[in-house]
Parts: structure tokens; sequence; C-alpha cells
């Protein structure tokens, strides 16, 4: 067609022509893409329901623990051979660490010694793993022992002496290498230690950092420089922070391995660029037309960083900051090369004793052989992830309570 | 912009006062790395009048106004030359206190930029950050002074908790001059203070400026031509970064000493 020619009603019904050719094209690309987008949105979702349905199947069972009833007779000499204090026939259904614990009885409920009790004991994680279906022991792999067990559980079952109670000791025990006694708090108390003293350390050093860059600091070579290179360190794999630490914490300054402030100041390091990333966008958020009002009534550079930039910016800087700790916090490469990847039974009691941290905790019992560290490892990432959910949507929450627009 | 001279109601330009100069410019230079922004402008701002600051984008109108208050000392790569006497002082020295001299020139920017803060401590945050007042009923007299003196009194009086963001686009402009004077300066620098709003705000700006260039000594810049007819008592057209012509205002519109002064404010080109 002779698109330089006169408009004749046949031509114009020949241009429309064409562009309703186009336009069924251009719709169906707009539908094919629109699909995409959808599609992706489905699979994304429906991994995370996955690894969500899992871990719940898996882990729900451990906030749950078997208990049995004894007879325990708490006469003196029992109290350090343990087995002594209950019937024989119990000794394959309580928990080893149970009766090891009855050892305390003297120190903590003297007025008990001498005397004969009916106490719920918890039970051995065999006879636990059993109940809650995790464990065959009447099939045909198994030994008539098992199976005799099974057989006395069941009877115990039907007495009512055996029951399910909710499990404290998940939360207030540390590590242990028996199963049914293993619990997160030691993991916990380091994991909160290592957050303050992470938090502690980036954030003041990370802010100032980009305060300096963003509203102080000249355009130049070197500015550039140091600007590209926290840009990389955003991305550098963590467990490189780990070795830095090892280099420069514990072999340099001397920190002690395993610490909690070796730990905190690794991830602090870690933490740092992300800190000073999202602070200098928020501080670059807020609007020049703000900073020259200041300057303009006589605010000198520092005054108008204090008192309006900085103010505005505190929700971004927040958020970026919960969502940094929040990532160090499930951090656990880094961690493994200055040993935090250890066997913590008892909960540190200061920032340089051994501590151990949630994820590292979760890793140990993923490696664990016994039945009842599967639901562990399980019930601990629901633990972390529960955390970590809480943290980002405060971070969320911050951001929407504060949001401003310009 | 089209516009003739007919078109121009010059009935109501200020007339000029034989006013001492309260500002003398000389030879100033400025340079934006190797670009030469400002030409050796000389030119006296009037005590107590109004200066209108004309000419096309990018005349250098605004930079001269920010050289005023030294503004351009945020900018990076800014070099200036010449002098700028006001009294004594020459506001160029490079030893000069900006922080000082910003109390004695305010100014007004062209977007209205309040604090997200209260008006009252959008008034307030300076004259208590400079120690002007003391906090309480020195502070409370000072804040309801200065609005009343920007007009706003009547809108504002019962809120002043509010936050100086949700008021109109006009009346925060109106709360940023509040702001500007509750400081006691002697100057009063306006970078196209009503070119963001409405016809109504300009009208009510335009009064507020006319009656404020009693007390102080105000340099506007506009792009509304007409704007500078109502208001200025005297006009400077720049133009590429000189000075094209400085005279009153009915002078500059009536009878303008340059062909190209004419041209631009008969609109042909701008």
């Amino acid at each position: 067609m002779d698109m330089t020619a006169e408009m004749t009603p046949e031509r114009r019904a020949e241009l429309d022509a064409r562009v309703q050719r186009k336009l069924k094209k251009r719709y169906r690309a707009a539908k094919r893409f629109h699909f995409y987008c959808v599609g992706s949105l489905v699979l994304a979702i429906s991994f995370l329901a996955f690894f969500f349905t899992d871990m719940i199947s898996k882990g729900h069972s451990a906030f749950q623990q078997a208990h049995v009833q004894v007879d325990v007779d708490y006469a003196e000499k029992n109290l350090r051979f343990t087995k002594r204090a209950i019937a024989e026939d119990m000794h394959d259904i309580v928990s080893r660490g149970w009766l090891r614990d009855l050892r305390r009885v003297k120190k903590e409920n003297p007025e008990l010694v001498g005397t004969k009790a009916v106490a719920w004991a918890l039970a051995d994680d065999e006879v636990d793993q059993y109940l809650k279906g995790n464990k065959d022991l009447t099939g045909d792999d198994n030994t008539v022992e098992q199976k005799a067990l099974a057989a006395r559980i069941d009877a115990l079952k039907a007495d009512g002496k055996i029951k399910m109670k909710f499990n404290v000791g998940f939360f207030t025990n540390g590590d242990s290498k028996i199963p049914e006694m293993s619990g997160l708090w030691s993991a916990m108390v380091g994991s909160i230690l290592v957050m303050v003293l992470t938090l502690l350390f980036s954030f003041p050093i990370g802010v100032m950092t980009a305060i300096y860059l963003e509203e102080f600091a000249p355009d130049n070579r070197l500015t550039q420089l140091i600007e590209i290179n926290i840009n990389n360190l955003a991305a550098v794999p963590s467990i490189l922070f780990g070795l830095l630490g090892l280099a420069i914490f514990i072999n340099f300054f001397g920190v002690p391995r395993s610490s909690a402030l070796a730990g905190g100041l690794t991830l602090g390091l870690m933490t740092l660029p992300v800190i000073i990333i999202s602070t200098r966008a928020a501080l670059r958020a807020v609007p020049d037309t703000i900073r020259q009002a200041a300057y303009g009534m006589g605010c000198t550079e520092w005054r108008t960083v204090r008192d309006h930039v900085l103010p505005l910016s505190m929700p971004g800087i927040l958020t970026g900051t919960i969502i940094g700790i929040a990532q160090a916090m499930g951090e656990t490469a880094p961690l493994l090369i200055i040993g935090m990847m250890a066997y913590i039974p008892e909960a540190p009691e200061g920032f340089l004793q051994a501590a151990t941290v949630l994820p590292a905790q979760i890793f140990t019992w993923a490696g664990m052989p016994e039945r009842a560290y599967v639901e562990r490892t399980a019930a601990g990432i629901l633990v972390l992830m529960s955390v970590l959910i809480l943290m980002n949507a405060s971070a969320v929450l911050l951001r929407k309570k504060f949001e401003r627009r310009w | 912009m089209t516009m003739n001279l007919a078109a121009t109601d010059l009935s109501k330009t200020p007339t000029a006062k034989e006013s001492p100069v309260k500002i003398a410019c000389t030879d100033v230079n400025l340079w934006y790395g190797d670009k030469h922004a400002l030409k050796g402008i000389t030119l006296d701002l009037k005590q107590n009048e109004v200066t209108a600051l004309i000419g096309p984008s990018g005349c250098g109108k605004s930079t001269f106004l920010r050289c005023l208050n030294r503004m351009n000392d945020q900018i990076k790569g800014v070099r200036i030359e010449g002098s700028i006497m006001m009294g004594e002082t020459d506001l160029l020295d490079p030893k000069l206190d900006v922080v000082n001299l910003r109390t004695h020139v305010g100014m007004v920017f062209q977007k209205p930029n309040p604090f997200p803060k209260s008006i009252y401590d959008n008034i307030s945050y300076a004259p208590l950050m400079h120690g002007l007042v003391k906090k309480g009923s020195e502070c409370d007299d000072l804040v309801e002074d200065s609005i009343k003196k920007a007009g706003l009194w009547d809108e504002v009086a019962d809120r002043l908790d509010a936050s100086g963001t949700g008021l109109s686009g006009g009346q925060q402009q109106r709360l940023c001059i509040a702001r500007a004077i509750a400081v006691q300066p002697e100057v009063l620098l306006m970078d196209e203070p009503a070119s963001a709003l409405d016809p109504i705000s300009t009208a009510t700006i335009e009064d507020l400026i006319q009656e404020l260039s009693d007390s102080y000594t105000i340099a506007i810049v506009t792009h509304n031509l007409q704007q500078a007819a109502r208001v200025a008592g005297y006009t400077a057209f720049f133009y590429m970064g000189d000075l094209i012509e400085y005279d009153n205002t009915g002078q500059i519109f009536t009878n303008p000493g340059q062909k190209r002064t004419e041209d631009y404010i008969t609109g042909r080109y701008g």
C-alpha cells in the first residue's frame, strides 16, 4: 500500500485491518507473558508450601515427648547407682538421661531422699519413636527383644502409664548425646548472644560509614573504589568471612575460638555491607529539598543529617538492618570455620565461652543417625523459621508504618 | 512563553523608591567546572525593595540568587570570583561563616519544602537552633508572629501541632516563608516561589511578597513575567550568564534599553 496516498475510505479500511491483525498478536503475547508470570508465582509458592508441609509433618512430633509412670525408690544408695531406683523391667523404657539426673535429687529435693514415690519419667527415645509411629519394633526384621519391648509398651499404654506431654525439655535443655534429652536452649542462648554482638558491631559502624559516604565524602576515585568494594563484599560467599574472622579475630586478636564474641564479630563483618548499602539507599531516598531547606536556614551539614535526614531515613535503615541481622541469624558457613559447630550441652554464660547457634545446632542434628534427631532437626528448622519470619514481618511493618510519600 | 507588552498590566507595577543599597555585587563570575555560568555580574539590591531576576532557563538567575547566601557551596566544582558586599561584609569571603550568613539571608525554594514535623516545629526549629529565642512563651510568640506575617495564622492557628506536610501547596509555601522570616533575616531570597502553585495561591504569595518588602530586602527569581511586573520594583534580565539589563521594573517592561530584553519580554524567545 502506498503510505503517502490520500486518505480514502478504502485506505482507512485497509489500515484498520492491518492494525486489527497486529492487535490480535499483541494481545496473545500479553496473555502469554501474564501466564508465565502467574506460572512462576505458583511454582515458587508450591515449592515453599512443599518445604513447609515437609518440615511441619516431620517436626511437629518433636514438640511432644513420651513420659512413663514409674515407682521410684529414693533410697540413699539408689541415688548413686540410679538404675536401682526403678524396677528392672523399666530400665529400657525410662530414659538413661532421666536416670542420670536422679543423682541431683539429693541436692535439689533432699526431702525426697529415703522415700518411695510415683513419678512421670522421661521415656527412652526408642519408646517415644515407637509411640509416634516413627520406628517399627514389631516387624519381621525386628529381634525378639524388640518385639517383647513393643508388647510391654503397648501394655503400659493400655494401663494409662505412658502418655505424651509437651516437650518442655526441647526448649530448656542443651544439646545431648541422649536424643530424648537434647534441646535447643544452648543454641538459642548462643544465637541471642551472637546476634546482640553482631548488631552492636555492625549497626553503628555501618550507619556511620553510610552517612559519611552519602552525605560528606567527596566524589572521587577513592570513594568510588570504596563503593565498588562495599557492593562487592555484600556478594562475597559467607564462608570467606569465616576465614577472615579466623585469621583476624581468633589468630591475630586472640578472641577465644567458638565463642559468641568471635561469631558476633565475624557475622558483624558479614552484615556490615548489607547495612551500609541499605542505609545509603535510605539516605538517598530523602529528597534534596529537605537538605536545602535545612542549609537555607543555617543548619551545618552535621545538624542537617542529625535533625532531618537521619530521622527521615531511620525506618529504611532499620528495615535493612533487620534483614541483615536475619540473614546473619541463619548463617552457618562462617561459623563452621571459627569452631561454632560445637557440641554445647550447657548454655554459654558469657560472650567468651564456647557457644553454638540455631542453624549450627540444626546442622549437627541433621548428621545424627537416631530417628529422634530427625524430628528435632525439622523442629529446630521450624523454630528458626518462625524467628526469621517474625523478624522479617517486623521489618515490613516498620516500613509500612513509617512509609512517607513526597 | 507568549506575551506582548500590551497584555502586561503595568498599572500595578510598584514604583521604585530611591532606596539605599543593601547588597552590592561587583563583577561576580561563577564557573561550574569549565562552564562559565555567571559573567561579571554587577548589580545593587536596594534595601526594602523587591528585585526580580528574569531570563530564559539556564541563564544564571538562580545561580546568582544562590550566590547571595552561598548555597552554591553545596555544589561540587564551583568557583566564584568578584565581591558581594552586604554592609562591610564580603559574602564571597571564603572565611565567612555561612551558617551565620544564612541567619541574615533567608531562602524560600521553588518547591514548598516544609519539614515533616508539626507546623510549630517547622517555625521554631531554626530560631531555637540558633539560640535566638528560649523555649516557652518567647518561642510561642515568635512562632505566632512569623505565621501572622506570612498571612497563614487564620488558617492554622488551631492546629499548630498538625504536620506541615498536611497543608495545601500554597499554605506550605507560606509556611516556608514564615519559617524563613522566623530567623529574623534582613534579606529574603525566593527561587520561583510560586511556580508550583495554582493561580489563587500564587496571587496570595505575590500579595505577601509585596507586604514583606516593607521589612525585608527581597530577591525573587521568576519565569512569570507578569509576576515580576506585579511584585518587583526592580528587574534584572539575565541571558546566557550575562546581566543584560537592570533597571526599575516599569522601565524594563515599557522601555527596555536593550534589544534582547525587548525580545524576551515580548516573547520572541525564552
